[in-house]
């Protein structure tokens, strides 16, 4: 079987894995475009890490295709893999060698070597930042420096889907913050990449798309607002407001995208499309109404709610 | 092949880096076998000075031939041997060799034969004789060599009191003459007892060298584990992921923890054949034979390991599982001690044992060309096909595992 050449990185079609009698995967399939970052979120044990060990060829799969710059891949490839950088979810770095080693042996593994390997290290130093610390052992490494060795080892050959599994976990702030600043920087360079996480947050700021999986299937797929408008739920925005705020309900009631619009004793709640599309005609509606605001709530539904919605359950559960 | 070297050479750096491979492979081993050599040489170095008596009651043929056995002693062994005119003298030079205040100038045996009046007399006659053996007791090893001469030299007695009967049974009656004529022939053809220099000529290591090629062998088992291992150091550590997610075969991955093996297993033999040369004044013996003993051994160990690698599930388990093999293999093998010294079912075990190859080639080398080490090396070598085809298939599963 070929992959379809549609300009797709990545394109997986009903991925299966059983372990015994546990079916971890049950028909994952989405496909990856150049310079899109696709999401797969989900609980831990919802069969994230089993379906991009597939993927990565890291596993032998039950039932499925995985196709990388259209050509197939299995646990045997070599050429598909070259495609592909993975960044697992527990460190996979060497200890007892330096920053430049641990890159210097992966780059080797993946057929770089003399200079184009030496620029590509020290490449590679700089973004993670482990330029002035390229010589020490990564042992001697805090947690954060080791999670930023961790994906530059990823990024060393310049793949084009690269595949984070849970990049972030336990991770301090300022390195989580460093990690997603990086995806979202590689991702605008034209990578494909491939992230997994059970952060809603994450996934709401990283991906353009996002797979909800659930029991080792993928239950919903799509951007934020599709997936939101999926389960039916909508913006809601509270104005805290003095004034005539029943005239002020009725003329912004009429505007394009607001669905409801209802005065309250200190303001006025409102229910629309999308808040950041509408929420300055709002403001302007009430003020011409003559009330006064005094501070807006914004509360977009998000992933976390969608996940609910659709399992019944948290994501953290 | 490039994957394989680039795997090998990476875990070389370090095992060289966290000091396991240098402590197990070199540090340990030279460093027993320092221990040893200096328990061991001074009873080798020791001067073995003993002093036996003889009283010659019988002036026969038999004492004649005694005397030759105890000339041999003399030479070979540096005892010396004197003779006295009576039992009671004797027996208080014995005494007084067992006495730990005994003056220097008092006359002092270790131990005392007595030839009795008659003796030649009686054994030619084909009745059987007796001799005694006066032992000290404060000389307890040159009692035991005055008594295994003695028995030695009886037992040829026998020998030629039974071929002197069938010589002379077609006759009538054994000629007096006859009979005594063909003892003292077959007593001057042959010396009863012959001791020889056997350290060198038939196959023995000495001890510094028994010791030192023992400790190498020992922890070999030890060293060469850091290779094969360490598939599960890089299951442990998350890097197994890495490898199998990167364009290369899992055989490249098997095969070069296999180099690493056989690296660390070779550098480490030759550091310690080298150092205990040097150090130790061990002596291997030619070094083309000793090279081909190491490489085989090497390869012995490079497949027993595997098999324990590829059944453990983690890598401390692996290492409780290759430190119980290393050593049941070991003491099989007889590298603390003599396995021919024991005899019996342990021989037969140390067989199956790498280990006594090893030592069993090293020592045929003492004594022979180059070419008396093939069967040892043949053995060693079987050790590794068959040990690591077994383990082949298993390793690239636990590769997947």
């Amino acid at each position: 079987m070929e992959g379809q050449g549609n300009g797709l990185v990545l394109e997986c079609r009903g991925l299966r894995k059983a372990f015994g009698d546990l079916q971890a995967v049950d028909g994952v399939g989405f496909s990856i475009a150049e310079g899109e970052t696709y999401g797969l979120l989900g609980p831990n044990g919802a069969g994230k890490t089993t379906s991009i060990s597939m993927i990565c060829g890291l596993l032998q799969r039950d039932a499925g295709d995985v196709f990388v710059d259209g050509k197939p891949l299995t646990t045997r490839s070599v050429g598909a893999k070259s495609a592909v950088g993975y960044v697992p979810q527990d460190l996979a770095i060497y200890p007892d060698l330096t920053a430049r080693e641990n890159l210097a042996f992966f780059g080797r593994l993946y057929g770089l070597s003399g200079n184009e390997l030496k620029t590509r290290v020290d490449e590679v130093l700089e973004i993670i930042g482990l330029a002035d610390r390229k010589n020490d052992k990564s042992d001697e490494f805090s947690g954060g420096m080791k999670r930023r060795l961790n994906i530059g080892i990823g990024l060393l050959h310049g793949p084009h889907l690269l595949v984070l599994d849970e990049p972030t976990v336990g991770v301090d702030p300022q390195s989580r913050n460093a990690i997603l600043e990086s995806v979202e920087h590689l991702s605008t360079e034209g990578m494909a990449v491939l992230y997994t996480t059970h952060y809603m947050e994450e996934a709401e700021r990283l991906c353009d798309r996002v797979g909800i999986i659930d029991h080792g299937k993928i239950v919903a797929e799509g951007n934020r607002r599709e997936l939101v408008e999926l389960v039916g739920q909508r913006d809601r925005i509270r104005l805290r407001a003095s004034g005539d705020l029943e005239g002020a309900a009725a003329a912004v009631a009429g505007l394009p995208g607001v669905l409801e619009a209802a005065a309250r004793e200190d303001g006025l709640d409102l229910i629309v499309e999308c808040a950041a599309d509408t929420l300055t005609e709002i403001l302007g509606g009430v003020t011409q109404a003559g009330a006064t605001v005094s501070s807006v709530d914004v509360d977009e539904p998000n992933l976390e709610a969608v996940f609910l919605h659709l399992t019944g359950r948290a994501l953290r559960d | 092949m490039r994957t394989a070297l680039l795997i090998a050479r990476k875990d070389l750096r370090q095992r060289f880096r966290d000091r396991s491979a240098l402590i197990y492979g070199i540090l340990a081993p030279l460093g027993l076998a320092f221990i040893f050599s200096f328990v061991f040489n001074p009873i080798q170095n020791t001067t073995f000075e003993v002093e036996y008596v003889v009283v010659d009651e019988d002036a026969g043929p038999i004492s004649v031939a005694f005397g030759q056995a105890l000339g041999a002693l003399e030479d070979n062994l540096g005892a010396t041997v004197r003779q006295v005119d009576s039992v009671q003298k004797a027996e208080e030079q014995v005494e007084t060799g067992s006495d730990a205040f005994a003056g220097e100038d008092e006359e002092q045996a270790d131990a005392a034969f007595l030839l009795p009046a008659g003796l030649s007399d009686d054994v030619m006659s084909g009745q059987g004789g007796e001799m005694t053996v006066i032992g000290g007791a404060g000389s307890e090893l040159g009692t035991q060599i005055a008594y295994s001469v003695a028995e030695g030299f009886a037992a040829e007695l026998g020998a030629v009191e039974v071929a002197v009967k069938t010589a002379v049974s077609f006759e009538t009656a054994p000629d007096p003459e006859t009979v005594g004529l063909l003892t003292e022939q077959a007593a001057a053809t042959k010396n009863p007892v012959t001791l020889e220099d056997i350290s060198a000529a038939t196959k023995q290591l000495s001890a510094t060298t028994y010791m030192a090629a023992g400790m190498a062998v020992f922890f070999l088992f030890f060293t060469v584990s850091f290779g094969v291992s360490g598939l599960l150091e890089e299951k442990r550590i998350g890097t197994m992921h890495r490898l199998l997610a990167a364009p290369i075969s899992r055989r490249s991955i098997v095969i070069g923890k296999a180099l690493t093996s056989f690296a660390l297993g070779i550098v480490s033999m030759t550091i310690l054949v080298v150092a205990t040369t040097i150090l130790l004044d061990a002596d291997w013996g030619d070094p083309l034979g000793v090279a081909m003993l190491v490489v085989a051994a090497v390869f012995s160990a490079m497949g027993i390991l595997a098999i324990v690698a590829a059944t453990a599930k983690t890598q401390d388990q692996a290492g409780n599982f290759q430190a119980i093999v290393s050593l049941v293999l070991a003491f099989l093998g007889g590298t603390f001690f003599s396995i021919a010294q024991v005899g019996g079912l342990i021989t037969t075990l140390s067989l199956f044992t790498p280990h006594a190859w090893f030592l069993r080639g090293l020592g045929d080398l003492q004594g022979g060309e180059v070419s008396s080490v093939l069967p040892a090396v043949a053995a060693l070598l079987a050790f590794g096909l068959v040990t690591g085809a077994i383990a082949w298939p298993f390793l690239l599963r636990a590769v997947d595992r």
